[in-house]
């Protein structure tokens, strides 16, 4: 999906080598390999149909509900490019579901709430980018702030009508999240325009390069005449924004404000979805492709164990294990020291 | 005063600044009972909070604490139905809290994984064992509990050191020898503070990381164990979150996120500030939970500001 910045060698390799070394192989694999097990176990799974004007079936299932995961892990991805990290995003979801669920009550057009949701998400991607890029506060610890306090804001707002009732209706927030438009679910279109969006805001424009310079050294970065704060700020807001879509179709599917459960470690998975995708903690490198991929190996995942039958028990322990196999197969020690151990030579 | 105590200073200047508003707002608050409730009610969190502390000066960080904490509840209690004597599968438990710390350790360190991914990944495997052992609450019915929860050691004033809070100071008493008057504990500092010139004067940095990483484990393995006892059950769901608090508490006890600076004692005081918040936010009873994180916040906000600018103007730690 986005541009690679390594330029090609002069020699071309064989196309085997050259797909061995392309970076999104790994997810792809994992997702690969999670499918087959499951069309393994049960032989109808990869049926898609047409069920009342709408597609139906497992691989769409996956595809929607991995939605909001990825939404927020396109945002994750950038910050992380950066060499921040935002532990902010559930609270971000929790705070735009009780803004939506307050103006709703207030009365206000429903338009107008869907650009205050996501408002408040650059609003809150504004916070973090001021503690991060002005205050110079590690962004681990500076997004804890807001995580720690946001879900309290979440309920605070619900309190100011009353806070008997945060549940609401509204036909155009719900369209946007159980919609579907001709065949598709609306909230896909969406998730993909907006892959589409932050993919020509990042690799048509200069903005992605300079992310990931920023990431990969700031003060090179400053040297080289890149504005290193504004741009962690940018990465901030995109974040916020981003969070704040997919809290916008989390609230609407539930059609209440829940700050105490929605989006509830949304913000691992996000992270864990940009790590799969082979986005390095240490920044400088957004791969927003990737990134989807992973949030899909992660859905794909819980999928396959709720239709395996597997007790959903299991699905934290699974999850752990590709957690861990992922990053070992990503370790060069880790890899070396297997081919070692099988007596096998690498290159 | 050397700067190194600044920071820690400022915490229990805010905790006693604290304390004293609530006692000058509700009756009955400044008293030793409140204090001793609040050490014992979070015992627990800070006990490992303290082994967090060392994975913090080392520059690294562990999510693992709060599944830590669940899936040793949960072990125990089963262990407790089967016959066991608490003491035996605490001692198992602790064991294996120190193993499991070493092997991530290991992992961390051999592979070059950054802590923050290969602890989240213990957080869920730990987390989904506890829900693969049982999904509710099973009580632990051993009469050593009971005794347990009953002994406690007189305050002055009607209040009482619980014997949960006792583990706690005994825990930190050795965390502070660890950390001050060891070898590993400097080694700590050192590769906190900088990792090539501590590598460079010959600091074993496996070693002293998987040391690092089986403390924690100890620590939060010590942590199961105290909370297991003194709510006398195993829950698939306890400690759920913990290792935010714990953090919060090691950042409000004057431990930079950086590592290499910072004071083990300070996390008890972090810890207890986050403990008072709760209690005066009770006490007011008005007030709701979400109170209690909108505080949380607001203090880990002022303080990093406060603690920031003391570093930038004392030159603590490394700039930038």
């Amino acid at each position: 999906m986005s541009v690679s910045l390594t330029s090609p060698s002069p020699i071309r390799r064989p196309l085997a080598a050259r797909l061995a070394g392309h970076r999104a192989i790994w997810p792809l694999l994992a997702l690969a390999l999670i499918l087959a097990v499951d069309g393994f176990i049960s032989p109808g799974f990869f049926s898609v149909r047409i069920v009342e004007g709408r597609l139906f079936g497992n691989l769409v299932d996956i595809l929607y509900r991995a939605t909001p995961t990825a939404i927020v892990a396109l945002g994750m991805a950038v910050v992380i490019g950066t060499k921040g990290i935002d532990l902010s995003v559930g609270s971000v979801i929790a705070i735009a579901g009780a803004v939506i669920a307050w103006r709703i009550h207030a009365g206000d057009p429903h338009g107008l709430i869907l650009a205050e949701a996501l408002g408040v998400g650059l609003v809150c991607g504004l916070w973090n980018g001021l503690l991060v890029a002005v205050l110079d506060i590690q962004p681990i610890i500076a997004t804890l702030i807001l995580m720690v306090s946001g879900r309290g804001i979440g309920l605070m707002i619900n309190l100011i009508y009353g806070g008997t009732d945060p549940s609401f209706s509204s036909p155009l927030l719900q369209s946007l999240s159980v919609g579907h438009l001709g065949l598709v679910p609306t909230r896909l279109a969406l998730g993909a325009g907006l892959l589409a969006a932050l993919w020509a805001l990042l690799r048509r424009t200069a903005l992605g390069l300079f992310l990931e310079a920023v990431g990969g050294g700031a003060a090179a970065a400053e040297l080289a005449g890149i504005n290193a704060r504004l741009i962690k700020f940018a990465a901030y807001l995109v974040c916020g924004f981003c969070a704040a879509a997919a809290g916008v179709i989390l609230t609407a599917d539930t059609h209440t404000s829940d700050p105490v459960s929605v989006g509830l470690y949304i913000e691992l998975d996000a992270i864990l979805a940009v790590v799969i995708g082979g986005g390095s903690l240490s920044g400088g490198r957004i791969y927003l492709g990737a990134t989807v991929i992973g949030a899909l190996v992660i859905q794909a995942l819980t999928t396959s164990i709720l239709t395996s039958g597997l007790p959903p028990e299991y699905n934290l322990v699974v999850k752990a294990a590709v957690v861990l196999t992922v990053l070992l197969l990503q370790s060069q020690n880790a890899r070396a020291s297997v081919f070692a151990a099988f007596g096998g030579r690498r290159r | 005063m050397n700067a190194k105590y600044l920071p820690m200073a400022a915490t229990i200047a805010v905790f006693a600044g604290l304390f004293g508003i609530g006692g000058a707002l509700y009756d009955h608050f400044f008293s030793t009972l409140v204090l001793g409730d609040i050490l014992a009610d979070n015992a627990f969190v800070i006990i490992a909070a303290i082994g967090t502390t060392f994975v913090i000066l080392s520059g690294g960080i562990d999510l693992s604490i709060g599944s830590m904490i669940g899936f040793v509840g949960v072990v125990m209690a089963n262990l407790d139905a089967a016959g066991w004597h608490p003491l035996a599968s605490a001692a198992m438990m602790l064991t294996f809290g120190a193993l499991y710390g070493a092997i991530q350790g290991f992992i961390i360190d051999f592979c070059a994984i950054q802590p923050f991914i290969a602890t989240l990944a213990s957080l869920f495997l730990l987390r989904g064992a506890c829900f693969m052992i049982n999904l509710n609450s099973v009580p632990l019915q051993h009469p050593f509990v009971a005794s347990f929860a009953a002994a406690s050691l007189p305050l002055p004033g009607d209040g009482f050191l619980a014997s949960s809070a006792l583990a706690m100071l005994a825990a930190l008493a050795a965390a502070i020898v660890i950390a001050h008057f060891t070898r590993f504990g400097a080694n700590v500092y050192a590769i906190g503070g900088d990792r090539v010139s501590a590598e460079l004067m010959g600091a074993p940095i496996r070693r002293t990381i998987v040391g690092v990483y089986a403390l924690g484990g100890f620590y939060s393995a010590l942590g199961g164990v105290i909370y297991a006892l003194y709510t006398a059950s195993g829950y698939p769901l306890a400690g759920s979150g913990a290792e935010l608090t714990a953090i919060a508490a090691v950042v409000l006890g004057g431990t930079m996120l950086t590592g290499g600076v910072g004071l083990v004692a300070g996390t008890l005081f972090g810890g207890m500030i986050l403990g008072l918040i709760a209690t005066l936010i009770n006490f007011n009873g008005s007030l709701n939970g979400a109170w209690i994180m909108i505080s949380g916040g607001v203090l880990l906000f002022v303080f990093i500001v406060v603690h920031r600018s003391l570093v930038g103007s004392l030159r603590l730690g490394r700039a930038g």
